[in-house]
């Protein structure tokens, strides 16, 4: 059974094909749509027996690299390009097929956006590199 | 102080009873869901109470106990008044042997209507007495999740008939991906897988059974060979055969003449048996140089000849054909071979490793790498994806024109 990650974005990723504002805009009723919407699919998932986690990441970003001998690390926050990739959480799922992960993931772009309508939000599908190594 | 290897063996018998005792709970009419919940409280109790106390027939013992769970559990939804009409099938002949037990319920957890998965988690849970916490480890996910699959595939169960033959093909195919899923984690599943088609070779005498055993134990027989003390893949042509597992492997080829020895002109070997004849052949040679290819390549031929579309039904048996083509009939032969694959296997990491394989048997090492290195692009499996890179980064240094640009990297 293959592992996918499911990743949602701030921002990056193909053109949106519904543009809209960051959720922090949206009327309070949307925001509280969609919040619950993305709770009813973690439950979904662990009703499915499919669901092995989920996660959302803070939109704050520190770039960090060694700083070479005896030197502190090196960070930085900026200046990146705003079209730059940036995280916002995932589920990751354990499901029959590569099909079932795709159907998953246009399911969690259905979500409400503002005024209920669909987000058609674009999800990057990541399959998980297993650990135990198969047959010959 | 605990006796591990005592206790340990108390639990393997413990687990060996359980396929016996829930069959006998299900011919006699009990609802499967119920009665696997009520013997894994058995099992719990079993493991609880026998050191202390071992009993004169632990089977009985379980029974009895398992008998009055479901006696309990039934009275308080009975009280509830949950259910409506509870119907029970007519008993079965009482009697019946061990062998029997296994073939029924196998064919109960691999029931057609389940997806595979879920097949997988019931047999184990069912059939191999595991707990659905080991179920879980073994499949990287949380107890909770694997707890829902079991019980979704149980209540998928409800209402079905479970006292026709179901389908052996199925239970087989189950049994092989139970030994495919993966010898890493803590619990051994190949190990389990072959211990369950064991059973089953005792409970019917078709030969593909005899054939999947065999091919389980000739391939696990080599698993000690089959990584290096650091975790690397070591392929074939590489391994200290020395590893091996001889005393599986003469068990295999016993198993696989058994089988054999049933075929008649309406009746072929299967693919089970063919792929174990391969698996034979392999370890039949005492060095990679020793390898009878002319006679696998004989077998894949077989193996190819039981679809009537091996590139789209079985393109595995095509691919692993075109690696004995290349060295029966030279390295040019068998990427002829694989060309026809391109379209169904072109985005397979195993594809391009094989063509990576053909290249490096024509002598061609730039073209060897460049296909190592897109296999490693696609493989999906953390160990299969390093050891491509190791054979792409390996071929590219010992070809030609090769390109140093960058300067060495002092240690």
């Amino acid at each position: 059974m293959p592992k996918y990650l499911l990743l949602k974005h701030y921002r990056g990723g193909p053109e949106p094909h519904r543009p809209m504002p960051p959720m922090d805009q949206w009327a309070p009723e949307d925001a509280e749509a969609h919040m619950a919407f993305l709770k009813h699919v973690g439950e979904l998932l662990e009703e499915n027996g499919e669901y092995v986690g989920a996660q959302v990441l803070t939109p704050a970003r520190t770039w960090v690299r060694y700083g070479g001998p005896d030197a502190a690390p090196v960070t930085t926050d900026g200046p990146l390009p705003e079209t730059s990739d940036l995280v916002a959480g995932w589920y990751m799922i354990d499901v029959e097929s590569h099909e079932r992960a795709v159907e998953l993931a246009a399911y969690v772009s259905s979500g409400p956006g503002p005024g209920g309508e669909p987000q058609y939000e674009w999800i990057d599908v990541r399959e998980v590199m297993s650990e135990a190594s198969s047959e010959d | 102080m605990i006796d591990e290897p005592t206790r340990r063996l108390d639990e393997g018998a413990l687990r060996a009873l359980v396929p016996r005792v829930l069959a006998g709970l299900v011919r006699r009419g009990e609802d499967f869901d119920a009665a696997e919940d009520a013997l894994q409280e058995a099992l719990l109790e079993a493991l609880r109470v026998w050191p202390e106390h071992p009993p004169r027939d632990p089977r009985a013992w379980l029974a009895t106990v398992a008998t009055r769970r479901l006696v309990d559990a039934r009275r308080s939804e009975a009280a509830r008044h949950r259910r409506e009409e509870a119907t029970y099938a007519e008993p079965r002949a009482a009697e019946t042997e061990e062998g029997d037990d296994t073939l029924f319920l196998l064919f109960c957890c691999c029931h057609p209507d389940l997806a595979p998965a879920s097949q997988v988690a019931l047999t184990l849970r069912a059939v191999g007495g595991l707990t659905t916490r080991e179920i879980a480890d073994a499949f990287y996910v949380p107890e909770a999740t694997m707890a829902q699959r079991i019980s979704r595939a149980k209540r998928a169960l409800q209402g079905r008939r479970l006292d026709q033959p179901g389908d052996l093909a199925v239970v087989l195919r189950v049994l092989y991906l139970v030994y495919t899923a993966g010898h890493a984690g803590r619990v051994d599943l190949a190990g389990e897988a072959i211990r369950l088609t064991r059973q089953l070779t005792l409970a019917t005498e078709e030969p593909e059974v005899r054939g999947l055993l065999a091919l389980m134990l000739l391939n696990h027989a080599r698993l000690p060979a089959r990584l290096d003390s650091e975790g690397r893949i070591v392929t074939l042509d590489r391994q200290d055969r020395g590893r091996w597992d001889t005393r599986e492997i003469a068990e295999g080829v016993r198993v696989l003449q058994s089988a054999l020895a049933m075929r008649t002109e309406e009746r072929r070997p299967g693919r089970y048996q063919v792929e174990a004849a391969i698996a034979a052949l392999h370890d039949d040679a005492a060095s990679a140089e020793e390898t009878d290819w002319p006679q696998i390549l004989a077998w894949y031929d077989d193996l190819v000849a039981l679809t009537d579309d091996p590139v789209r039904q079985n393109p595995a048996a095509v691919l692993g054909r075109a690696v004995a083509v290349g060295h029966v009939l030279g390295a040019v032969a068998g990427l002829r071979e694989t060309d026809r694959l391109r379209e169904v296997l072109g985005e397979r990491h195993r594809w391009h490793a094989v063509r990576g394989h053909l290249h490096e048997l024509s002598g061609d090492l730039a073209a060897a790498a460049a296909a190592y290195a897109e296999a490693a692009r696609l493989a999906t499996n953390v160990a299969e994806r390093d050891h491509l890179v190791r054979q792409a980064a390996r071929a590219r240094a010992a070809g030609p024109g090769r390109n140093r640009r960058l300067p060495e990297r002092s240690p």
